[in-house]
């Protein structure tokens, strides 16, 4: 790749936009005075945590912000020479989709799914361009997006297509009309690294080849520098800093941009180590952990399927697991890595006996296969598990006192007083106040929450958690807090961890041993020193391989 | 697809006999006797029970229904007690005027109920939406009659647009199939403004407004068939509740239906005819479902695939 100065004057020039939302409350700022210019042909990346106003930004320029409840209060946006924010809807709408295309973060759910792939990517072409025959420029565009097998999927509907060929099919549609710019929200967040690594490629390729300026939004500073040009960041609806990629990531002049970069985990960065960094001052030593295992794994499989509707059949039914085997020591971290559908979080529910599964699963030494609900209530004790969406594994009409309890009661623990005072030294020990029980789910950020949720695992003193994508759904700040929080309460308590992710390097900063899945089977395991330092097999290698590094230096040499 | 359709008929067979089953039950076990109600109240003990005899009536009930059963699977639905003729004779002259009527409420009650389902949805909070919704709260609030005399009222006494009763022409039907597809227009008003508010929010709706298509096309192209699905299932069970209202309706419209029949032989204990109606309208439920599950893959392709 080559450094691109800003050459020329800008294709897109955002002018101490501001833009306010009406709550209940009154209004508030959501966007405080932003400028920054995109020129001709180069990738200009904003980023920001969740709340800081970069998908605000994305939608104030396509004149998209929902009017009843985002309105922009001063500032212009200008594309060449017009000013956009006073178009007329009708005039915007040949501005939207004809100039300025856009590309989000759900391929998933993207694309309409009772119209078939032609019709939606005809639809666009015919609404910009007078085209005389825009089904062959539809078959042209699925071919540079190097979809495989282009004229059949013209006939194709969303849902047969994978998560990787809808974005190809997003891209397609929005370069349709040869825009000047292309906005990309979030384009990878949904994908598996190595489709991840795909789409970046292609969109690098495309925006040579069709010229296009693109501005893509992120939270990842893997994918930034791996992709920006320039790169703005932006935090609680401000600009923190903006400049060349190489510079702001080389020499970051605003504290909140080095915080930032230093919360990115690094893969490779406990190089030369063995396990997790230590965290906490008073650990126990490793000696105390045990030499059984708390869970011990043979041949474990999980079939699904038959169950299904006769006439509505919901989705294709989840990976099957297929004869895996492993162990956990009391105080150790197994890391379950792999891309979507691989089974690893099958294989999470099945140790905890959630599903039905063959094989044989022993949790401290006895065996859970085939348990009925009220026998795998002592189990059920030892073995707890935290989900990934903070928002949706808590009931928002449940004071957080008594979700944290619940376990309490349902195993009969205590009396209501001796709860009570459990659950204060439960939410102190994960970081929050005691006065926090009093409250309500939705009072907490996502970081919060899922520290909630330890403290509700935690509850019954477990031996072994469970952990499922526990910190995939939290900013990178926030995620490495609770990291450290994890890796605290198994020092001091002895826990063991299954950790699932889909994330490398959240693997490697957790795990002590790795297990990586593909297509329900382990294909490779050992030490995390192993994995991550001597990758045996190909499919570990083009995964880490995949993994955007956060440092623009090692894109520019090559 | 052939598989599905084999086994939904083979589900349909089995309703149809349990249907057939709780009616002839129930109906035993009322006190009316019908063999006192064709004998009249001056006929003698010995006369009544010689109608019974001839009837079949005084053998036990579950030889009765074998012998019901029978018949019922050779076609014949039985004769009338009071008026002496074949039930299906009765129902096939009736059954192409209420099938005629149904069909025209359903056409009411789906076009109504879309076309202001939709404009709610689309002026969301605005004084159209809030006329919608409680012109549609007053139509599910409002009994069938009484939406019947009041249409009768304003169109047919006070206006003269249409006629009172009766039966042939296209002025005949209107009044009758509004009064029928009222109460169901206000659910599917109600129900296509929740659906349409929630597609309109879908990330499909957002990337055809970045495309930059107009508003007709997004509403109707993109969001329009995707908020219809659920509708599409709602209208199969519906026919079962319309055979209520039809009753109802062809009474106080005079319309020539089973409805009407099924009325006079209630009132009769006309045992035949009424297994007869019940039979057949547990036939245009379970009918109404399976096109409903027929037409739904033509428009999700979802549904079709899998």
């Amino acid at each position: 790749m080559t450094e691109t100065k800003p050459t020329g004057a800008p294709v897109l020039s955002v002018e101490r936009l501001s833009v306010d939302a009406r709550t209940p409350e009154g209004l508030k700022r959501v966007l405080d005075d932003i400028s920054f210019d995109l020129y001709p042909g180069e990738t200009l990346c904003i980023a920001g945590e969740s709340g800081s106003g970069k998908s605000v930004t994305s939608l104030s320029i396509m004149g998209l912000l929902p009017k009843a409840s985002l309105k922009v209060t001063s500032g212009k946006i200008r594309l060449g020479e017009r000013e956009l924010t006073t178009l007329s809807n009708s005039q915007m709408r040949h501005i939207r989709g004809g100039e300025i295309a856009m590309i989000f973060q759900e391929p998933m759910t993207s694309l309409n799914p009772v119209m078939n792939i032609g019709a939606q990517l005809v639809e666009a072409i015919r609404e910009h361009q007078g085209s005389a025959n825009p089904e062959a420029t539809a078959l042209e565009m699925l071919e540079a997006v190097q979809i495989s097998d282009p004229a059949r999927r013209l006939k194709q509907f969303p849902h047969e297509l994978s998560g990787g060929m809808r974005q190809r099919v997003m891209i397609a549609m929005a370069l349709s009309c040869r825009p000047k710019v292309l906005i990309a929200d979030e384009p990878t967040t949904a994908l598996d690294v190595t489709v991840q690594a795909q789409i970046l490629e292609l969109m690098r390729k495309l925006k040579a080849e069709f010229g296009t300026s693109i501005i893509m939004i992120t939270h990842d500073m893997g994918v930034v520098a791996e992709m920006a040009d320039r790169v703005v960041i932006m935090q609680q609806g401000r600009i923190v800093e903006q400049g060349p990629s190489v510079e702001v990531f080389g020499h970051p002049r605003e504290l909140y941009t080095r915080q930032l970069l230093a919360a990115v985990p690094r893969l490779g960065a406990l190089a030369g180590t063995d396990g997790p960094p230590r965290v906490s001052k008073s650990a126990i030593a490793p000696a105390q952990r045990g030499t059984a295992p708390v869970l011990h794994v043979t041949d474990l499989s999980v079939t699904y399927g038959g169950a299904s509707g006769l006439i509505f059949k919901r989705k294709a039914p989840p990976a099957t697991v297929d004869g895996i085997s492993f162990d956990i020591m009391p105080g150790e971290t197994m890391g379950l890595v792999g891309e979507s559908g691989s089974g690893k979080s099958t294989t999470g529910k099945a140790v905890l006996g959630l599903i039905p599964f063959s094989g044989s699963v022993q949790i401290e030494g006895r065996d859970i296969a085939g348990l009925s609900q009220h026998d795998m209530r002592p189990f059920r004790r030892s073995a707890q598990m935290i989900f990934q969406d903070p928002y949706a594994s808590l009931d928002p009409r449940m004071s957080v006192g008594k979700a944290v309890a619940e376990p309490l009661v349902i195993h009969g623990i205590g009396n209501a007083s001796e709860r009570q005072d459990r659950v204060a030294e439960l939410l102190r020990r994960v970081g929050l106040t005691p006065d926090a029980a009093t409250r309500y789910p939705h009072e907490f950020s996502g970081g919060q929450r899922q520290r909630i949720c330890i403290a509700r695992a935690l509850a019954l003193e477990p031996k072994l958690i469970v952990a499922d994508e526990s910190v995939a759904a939290l900013d990178v700040s926030v995620r490495a807090r609770v990291l450290d929080l994890m890796l605290e309460l198994q020092e001091t308590m002895g826990l063991a961890y299954l950790f699932i992710s889909h994330d490398m390097a959240v693997i490697e900063r957790m795990s002590h041993k790795v297990a990586v899945m593909r297509g329900g089977r382990i294909v490779e395991t050992g030490t995390r020193r192993d994995i991550f330092e001597n990758p045996r097999e190909d499919y570990t290698q083009a995964l880490m391989a995949a993994v955007p590094i956060p440092d623009p230096t090692v894109y520019r040499k090559c | 697809m052939v598989i599905l359709l084999c086994k939904r008929l083979a589900q349909a067979f089995l309703i149809l006999l349990g249907v057939a089953a709780i009616t002839f039950v129930l109906l035993y076990a009322l006190p009316a006797d019908p063999a006192r109600m064709i004998a009249g109240r001056s006929a003698t003990a010995q006369t009544v029970a010689s109608i019974r005899h001839e009837l079949g009536l005084d053998q036990p009930l579950l030889v009765q229904f074998w012998t019901y059963l029978t018949g019922l699977l050779q076609g014949d639905l039985g004769r009338s007690y009071a008026q002496k003729t074949e039930v299906w004779t009765l129902i096939a002259a009736r059954l192409p005027a209420t099938l005629t009527l149904m069909a025209a409420g359903i056409f009411v009650e789906v076009v109504l109920g879309i076309t202001f389902g939709t404009i709610a949805a689309v002026r969301r909070g605005s004084f159209v939406d809030r006329l919608v919704m409680t012109a549609s709260f007053v139509g599910v609030s409002a009994p069938q009659f009484v939406a019947a005399l009041l249409l009768l009222y304003v169109f047919a006494v006070t206006l003269g647009w249409f006629p009172m009763s009766g039966y042939g022409s296209f002025a005949h039907i209107v009044l009758p199939a509004l009064t029928l597809g009222i109460l169901g227009a206000g659910w599917y008003a109600r129900m296509v403004r929740s659906a349409m508010i929630e597609v309109l929010n879908q990330d499909y709706v957002r990337t055809a407004r970045a495309k930059g298509l107009s508003s007709r096309r997004i509403i109707f192209r993109h969001a329009l068939p995707n908020a219809i699905l659920p509708i599409i299932a709602m209208i199969g069970i519906d026919i079962g509740q319309f055979m209520g209202g039809v009753v109802v309706v062809e009474a106080v419209y005079g319309w020539p239906g089973i409805g009407q029949l099924a009325w006079q032989a209630i009132q009769q204990v006309d045992i035949p005819i009424i297994m007869g109606v019940t039979l057949t309208s547990a036939l245009a439920i379970v009918a109404g479902n399976l096109l409903a599950d027929l037409i739904a893959p033509v428009i999700d392709p979802r549904i079709r695939t899998s």
